[in-house]
């Protein structure tokens, strides 16, 4: 199918399913019960699912397939949302336009920082990257808006204003991002007895461009482009005896994964339409390394795992707070609930990225190849204890 | 002239800072090969040092006193800090305002703690492995780290006084008739650094082990074949290069209220610090600190902003990118090192 071989198209048909029906899958309780806290089925929590998952898609293109690892994508994302947000400011609410212009410009500041940063490898690599992406930081945060050359709005964030020009704007259409007409912000609710079910226009926007991108990740893993870049990764000094330049083939990976930055940017502006500068900042970087690393780098569904597992958790931790951890431990004696709640309080709420740091080291510590190898090891172990019965004696342990 | 002057002075304090933290990435990355992302942690936590003892030695038990009144007409409560309880008022009371520099009494054995703790339970399994990896789990630690901080201090700047014999401003120059009015505490800060840059090169220079160690750096394998155990040496080393940031953090928490992201802040400078300097050159990090920190203490100027806005934001970092560009190696890079 497209192109596919039986194995992806099964992947890609599965990714559908689960995007197109995520209102129900991530909505499994009734919204009255205990547990309804654990629902992320609403529409601000499922964009930023699959934005950050084209971002991390995107950024895996680069880290997964090359190895070069970069620290400065965020400043892509930033510089998307700040392109999304001057087009609905000086022409129209149209999200098509904004996003398209988001992946050009952001995709021409790939172009000029890879190039500039590809001279260097490994270590330098990720410094010169970083040194960029914080250089784009400072200037949006401070300089670029001043009042003479507001091009950023500094700290408060680039935002639409009642008396900006919005060229193309008419008055039947509605006043927040659209799509033709149709806005971001529409949610048709669905109530099935004590389950309710919201479905919302910005939030298959962003699905169906993440199917698009998916499907253009898998091409490119799968095509001789992708085999080049995986050559890079695993020994760059034989492929230039080979009298190939791996320089044009990582730039090319480093400007595809910036113009998936900022495409996600741009999708992110449209579902709201903000830029700030914090979305540049280093730990946003280094946000997206997280969710690669933590689904699994190298692989294709990886990433998207990733940054559905982090945002999840994200949103679910942070919520919970003393009173909840109290109601769940009731069941404790008294001083023994005191005692747990104690002791759990410190990861939860705001301590959530306490929880996230130390997620992060174990899973690097303890599986490199993060939650899609983590599931092929259960995988294997289910299956080989089925088997054990019988070829406990004949199992031949793997050299190292 | 003067101005000029004072401007290499401002920029000699933060660049003692850069210093001091790139230091000890260098001895790190020069010892272990191991790039440290967390170091930037353990500066902040010497700061953070710092604010606990001055904290914990301004703990005060309370007492009515009979013979006063406050405003409401009640006993007055009287706040007696149990140092002073202990020592005598006077003692007791100098002892709080020297909370910052004692606190490097406190710092020392907690960051050769800390840099052993590290070193043995985390970065040893890590180097056989990639530099991304590294990279991977020392930020991780970071985070950690840091969170940690914030959870036990809260996300607000904590101010921490210098004593006050050290507060004020003196001018320095009024020995050459100049007029030069520089804060007392970052003269002090500065020949701290300088201090410390130079008892870590008297010890790789002037003692066995230091000698030892900077074999190591030279040819790790032919000193293990020397019936060396290097790996022990190298541990230390890391403890040390821990300490030089964990006391660079405790003397700088006056000159910048310590909040739980400075270590951050400035670990991505240092890095760059680092690149500029040469990795792996000891003498490079500390120049390149230097001299950063004075460039951009120049681009600060009003002169400077007002020819080029936002220069002063990005010129370590553009001075990095061309560096990196134009001399790969960094000012005092040598060969060999970190090549690719």
């Amino acid at each position: 199918m497209l192109g596919l071989n039986k194995k992806d198209s099964t992947l890609l048909i599965v990714v559908a399913v689960l995007t197109l029906f995520a209102p129900f899958i991530l909505n499994p309780f009734p919204a009255d019960s205990a547990l309804a806290q654990f629902n992320a089925g609403y529409p601000d929590l499922m964009q930023r699912f699959v934005v950050f998952g084209i971002f991390a898609i995107g950024f895996n293109i680069l880290f997964g397939l090359t190895g070069y690892l970069s620290f400065g994508h965020a400043a892509f994302l930033g510089i998307g949302s700040y392109a999304a947000v001057w087009v609905f400011k000086l022409f129209t609410y149209n999200v098509v336009p904004a996003v398209i212009l988001a992946v050009i410009i952001a995709s021409i500041f790939a172009l000029a920082m890879g190039y500039v940063s590809l001279r260097r490898s490994g270590i330098y690599f990720s410094i010169l990257t970083l040194a960029f992406a914080q250089m784009m930081f400072a200037l949006a945060y401070s300089v670029l808006s001043n009042p003479k050359f507001n091009l950023t709005n500094g700290e408060t964030g680039l935002q639409v204003y009642a008396d900006d020009p919005q060229m193309f704007h008419r008055a039947g259409l509605p006043d927040l991002p659209h799509l033709f007409g149709l806005s971001m912000r529409a949610t048709y609710d669905l109530d099935i007895g004590a389950w309710s079910f919201s479905f919302n226009a910005g939030y298959y926007l962003c699905a169906v461009v993440m199917m698009v991108v998916f499907y253009l990740s898998i091409r490119i893993f799968r095509s001789p482009f992708g085999m080049m870049l995986r050559a890079i990764k695993s020994n760059q000094t034989r492929l230039n005896y080979t009298g190939l330049s791996p320089r044009p083939y990582a730039l090319a990976a480093f400007v595809i994964s910036g113009a998936y930055a900022g495409l996600a940017g741009g999708l992110m502006a449209a579902m709201d339409p903000l830029a700030g500068a914090e979305r540049m900042q280093w730990t946003a970087s280094g946000e997206v390394v997280l969710m690669t690393i933590l689904g699994g780098t190298g692989t294709l569904i990886g990433p998207v795992l990733g940054a559905g597992f982090i945002k999840y958790f994200e949103n679910i931790f942070s919520k919970i707070n003393d009173a909840v951890l109290h109601q769940w431990f009731a069941f404790l004696p008294d001083g023994m609930e005191d005692f747990v709640v104690f002791i759990i309080h410190p990861f939860v709420g705001k301590g959530w990225h306490l929880t996230l740091g130390i997620l992060f080291m174990l899973v690097v510590i303890f599986l490199p190849g993060g939650l899609v190898e983590g599931g092929q090891r259960l995988g294997k172990w289910i299956k080989s204890r089925g088997k054990s019965e019988e070829t406990d004696k004949a199992k031949i342990e793997p050299a190292e | 002239m003067d101005s000029i002057l004072l401007q290499i002075l401002n920029g000699l304090d933060k660049g003692s800072a850069y210093a001091l933290i790139a230091l000890g990435l260098t001895l790190i990355f020069g010892t272990l090969g191991v790039v440290n992302f967390a170091h930037g942690a353990i500066f902040m936590l010497g700061a953070f040092c710092a604010v606990t003892l001055s904290k914990v030695l301004q703990l005060s038990f309370v007492t009515i006193d009979e013979t006063k009144k406050d405003f409401l007409g009640n006993p007055l409560k009287v706040e007696t800090p149990y140092v002073e309880a202990w020592f005598g008022p006077e003692i007791g009371a100098s002892i709080i305002d020297w909370a910052v520099p004692l606190s490097i009494l406190l710092a020392i054995p907690v960051m050769i703690a800390l840099g052993l703790l590290m070193e043995r339970g985390l970065i040893k399994h890590f180097y056989k492995r990639e530099h991304a990896d590294q990279i991977l789990v020392t930020f991780g630690l970071a985070i950690v780290l840091q969170e940690i901080v914030k959870y036990y201090f809260g996300a607000n700047p904590i101010q921490t006084p210098p004593p006050d014999a050290l507060l004020g401003v003196a001018n320095l120059g009024a020995w050459f008739g100049l007029d030069l009015p520089y804060p007392i505490w970052r003269i002090v800060y500065f020949c701290f650094a300088a201090l410390i840059i130079f008892a870590v090169f008297a010890f790789l220079q002037f003692t066995t082990f230091g000698m030892v160690v900077r074999a190591g750096m030279a040819d790790r394998e032919t000193v293990g074949l020397l019936g060396i155990n290097i790996d022990r040496r190298f541990t230390i080393m890391f403890a040390i290069a821990a300490c030089v940031a964990g006391l660079a953090g405790v003397m700088y928490a006056p000159i910048n209220p310590p909040n739980y992201h400075m270590g951050m802040d400035f670990l991505v400078l240092s890095f760059v610090v680092v690149v500029v300097g040469g990795m792996g050159s000891l003498p490079g990090a500390v120049l390149a600190g230097f001299l950063l920190g004075i460039l951009e203490s120049f681009a600060s100027t009003t002169w400077a902003t007002t020819t080029i806005p936002g220069i002063n934001q990005i010129i370590i970092y553009l001075v990095a990118i061309i560096v990196l560009l134009t001399r790969p190696r960094g000012l005092m890079g040598r060969k060999g090192v970190m090549e690719e």
